[in-house]
């Protein structure tokens, strides 16, 4: 019986304790719970808001950190849903047009101390929809040219100011050392839309490809992909690193900072993890270019900005924005350099960043940094007119399903599964079967 | 000749069990020792075997997550589905096993056939249900949907283990005037109890280690040690030293617990196949 009277004692207390997580699950007043991701500058912000918090006692922050991935599906979920778990969610641009024609993100109206001018219009222009500002950049990045100075040396080589991707490729063929574990050349090759198709995107603009024509065709089939596709498989091929295929942002980043890279062309955030000795093998032999051109050398680059949005099922309206409004202004830079130093400064969202004498002497890659995203003209022209915008993601929710199934069609080509034309073909008709399928396209 | 020809077999057969132990056991092995390197020693080519350790992703981890938080969370989720889901099985198997009728079978397979579906074909509605119910972010909701998620499993591995009991035992209590409550707790459950303890220790295991539910039905009040897990991971900076710093500190309690009670657990496991 005494057996009987334990086991009841324990299911009660069981029950108490689920019941006091239960009631414990509701959001008090002027707690913020902010979902954002695992990156460095995130984790700056993290640290820092301590400061936010003492200078508003009444405002406490609840921090949501996720993998980037299961990041967009909960905020999608918790958004689509309404049901209000996040107050402030960090999303990039690609998500801000889509989001806010939906009325899913609340416009954001920064005071005049904010000064949004100072705010790179690039960037600025690609959280704005219909004039109305839906979000507020965190930082952003574009792509550039990283390259081993030390190779390029003993090769004799120089890297011009303004290098072409045949120019690339022959200098990823003479400093490709295999025996050594060097490899000419390092790229996105995991398939997914935000990893080997941001790359291939921007790679194909400046071939003077497309996804789209003006009735919503895909242009997969044209010459200038097929150009863009054979240039990319056989520099691989050729030069990189086995298992392309599973080499994503940060599988490149390790491989180059172990000094196995002699060039990589990817996102303008990794100038800083490069530069860093403690993050670099190579931290001292970096040299910087701009991303290279190609045959057609003009059209969109690369633009994407992680920012700080508010969703329209927060309860918390106003003391969301106000955390936003401190997280991304001019005085959180100045409080990161102060702490942290320049160098953690958050790129690629304000001119008074790059006006810093003293970031300009501590992150040397600047310069590039800011050509780059204001050259990367997002909505900018491609060789033939094009009914949508974005640079390395075509601006509709499609995207998300289409870049990741042409991706692994890429992807195919580097692991012999499909030739190129294959690959092109394949791509042509999911695209189309997808667009049809969502009305988009007939 | 012969005792030689055993002797060599049983030889070959200890090598055989002590490479797949230790092939199975590798990938633990190398994030363990992973946590205990820089982030720079994590991702060198070829990988470093020998190397001088830190603890600063552990550090780093501690600074930047509340780990007890985490865990006390995934304790009260794990204790709470296990036991819920054993004191529900328990009369449904019990009823199975001794009072089957001729849709047993057939109601046994439709439970296990929950478990071929994949969980994110009903992540809508479980999660609507439990946002229209505030279960959203609380143990309680996460603790049912884990005890739900594993309920089938359970009914069978206890329907199997009840099986193994003698009906006559019970009757024989039934004949001494024992009530169907009391011949459940005070004669089937002492003798099943070997089969019981490792259910749950199977139940606790699963529920400790589930990501999918926990990572869309939590944010912060009651998220479990996954997420605590998925928080380490980037798009964009190295990472492998601290998601292995993370991944050890959360894997240690169950793997602590499952050392401690591997005996009851074969023994459990192999309960009915020795009888």
């Amino acid at each position: 019986m005494s057996r009987l009277k334990t086991t009841r004692t324990t299911i009660c207390t069981l029950a108490l304790l689920l019941t006091g997580s239960a009631l414990s699950g509701a959001n008090a007043a002027g707690t913020l719970t902010i979902a954002t991701v695992n990156n460095g500058d995130m984790i700056v912000m993290r640290q820092l808001s301590k400061e936010f918090e003492k200078a508003h006692p009444d405002i406490h922050l609840n921090w949501v950190t996720l993998e980037e991935n299961v990041l967009r599906q909960r905020v999608t979920t918790d958004i689509a849903m309404k049901t209000g778990q996040f107050d402030v969610v960090t999303i990039g641009n690609y998500e801000v047009p889509i989001w806010a024609k939906q009325g899913w993100l609340t416009e954001i109206k920064p005071d005049a101390a904010y000064d949004i001018n100072d705010v790179l219009p690039a960037v600025r222009d690609s959280l704005t929809v219909d004039n109305k500002l839906y979000a507020l950049p965190f930082y952003a990045e574009s792509v550039m040219t990283y390259y081993r100075k030390d190779l390029f040396q003993k090769a004799g080589l120089t890297m011009p100011d303004a290098p072409t991707y045949d120019q690339i490729r022959q200098f990823a063929d003479k400093i490709t050392d295999k025996g050594n574990q060097v490899y000419g050349i390092c790229l996105r090759g995991k398939p997914g839309w935000g990893e080997n198709m941001a790359y291939v995107s921007s790679l194909a603009n400046t071939f003077g490809a497309q996804w789209f024509d003006m009735s919503w065709k895909p242009t997969m089939t044209s010459d200038a992909w097929k150009a863009t596709l054979n240039w990319y498989v056989s520099a691989l091929k050729a030069d990189g690193p086995p298992g392309a295929t599973s080499n994503g942002f940060n599988e490149n980043l390790a491989l180059f900072a172990s000094g196995h890279c002699g060039i990589w062309i990817d996102s303008t955030v990794a100038g800083g993890l490069l530069f860093d000795p403690k993050q670099s093998q190579v931290a001292d032999k970096v040299g910087f270019a701009p991303a290279p051109k190609g045959p057609y050398g003009k059209g969109p680059t690369w633009l994407w900005a992680w920012s700080l949005a508010v969703p329209a099922s927060s309860h918390q309206n106003a003391d969301a924005q106000t955390f936003i409004t401190w997280a991304t202004s001019k005085d959180y830079v100045k409080l990161v350099a102060a702490q942290k130093g320049w160098i953690a400064a958050p790129p690629g969202t304000r001119a008074s960043t790059y006006a810093a004498p003293e970031y300009l002497k501590a992150a040397p890659f600047a310069s590039f940094v800011l050509n780059a995203i204001k050259t990367a003209d997002p909505n900018g022209p491609t060789a033939q007119p094009r009914p949508y915008t974005g640079a390395q993601f075509v601006g509709i929710p499609e995207f998300q399903a289409i870049g990741t199934q042409v991706g692994q069609t890429v992807a195919a080509t580097l692991s012999d599964q499909m030739t190129v034309d294959q690959a092109l073909a394949s791509a042509q008709s999911s695209i189309t079967r997808a667009l049809r399928q969502s009305g988009r396209a007939r | 000749m012969a005792l030689k020809t055993k002797n060599s077999t049983r030889i070959g057969v200890t090598i055989l069990g002590w490479g797949i132990a230790l092939w199975l056991f590798f990938p633990i092995f190398w994030m363990f020792l992973t946590s205990f390197k820089s982030e720079v020693q994590a991702i060198s080519t070829p990988p470093k075997l020998f190397f001088m350790p830190t603890l600063s992703s552990y550090a780093e981890v501690f600074e930047r997550a509340s780990y007890w938080h985490f865990t006390f969370n995934t304790v009260i989720v794990s204790v709470g589905a296990t036991a819920s889901a054993i004191a529900l099985a328990v009369p449904a198997a019990y009823s199975m096993a001794f009072m089957p009728s001729k849709r047993t079978r057939g109601t046994l397979l439709w439970m296990l056939s929950t478990r071929m579906l994949p969980p994110v074909g009903v992540l809508v509605p479980i999660y609507l249900l439990a946002r229209n119910t505030h279960l959203l972010d609380t143990c309680t909701g996460l603790a049912i949907v884990d005890m739900l998620t594993n309920l089938p499993i359970i009914v069978w591995m206890l329907y199997t283990f009840f099986r193994e009991v003698p009906a006559p035992i019970l009757e024989a209590g039934r004949m001494d005037g024992a009530t169907r409550w009391q011949e459940m707790t005070m004669v089937l459950l002492p003798l099943a109890l070997p089969g019981i303890a490792s259910t749950a220790l199977l139940s606790l295991i699963l529920c400790w280690n589930e990501a999918f539910w926990s990572l869309n039905l939590t944010s912060s009040h009651a998220a479990p040690l996954t997420a605590f897990i998925a928080s380490f991971s980037s798009p964009e900076g190295l990472f492998f030293g601290k998601l292995s710093a993370a991944s050890t500190l959360a894997v240690a309690p169950i793997l602590v617990f499952g050392w401690i009670s591997q005996k009851q657990l074969v023994r459990g496991l192999t309960f009915g196949a020795v009888k």
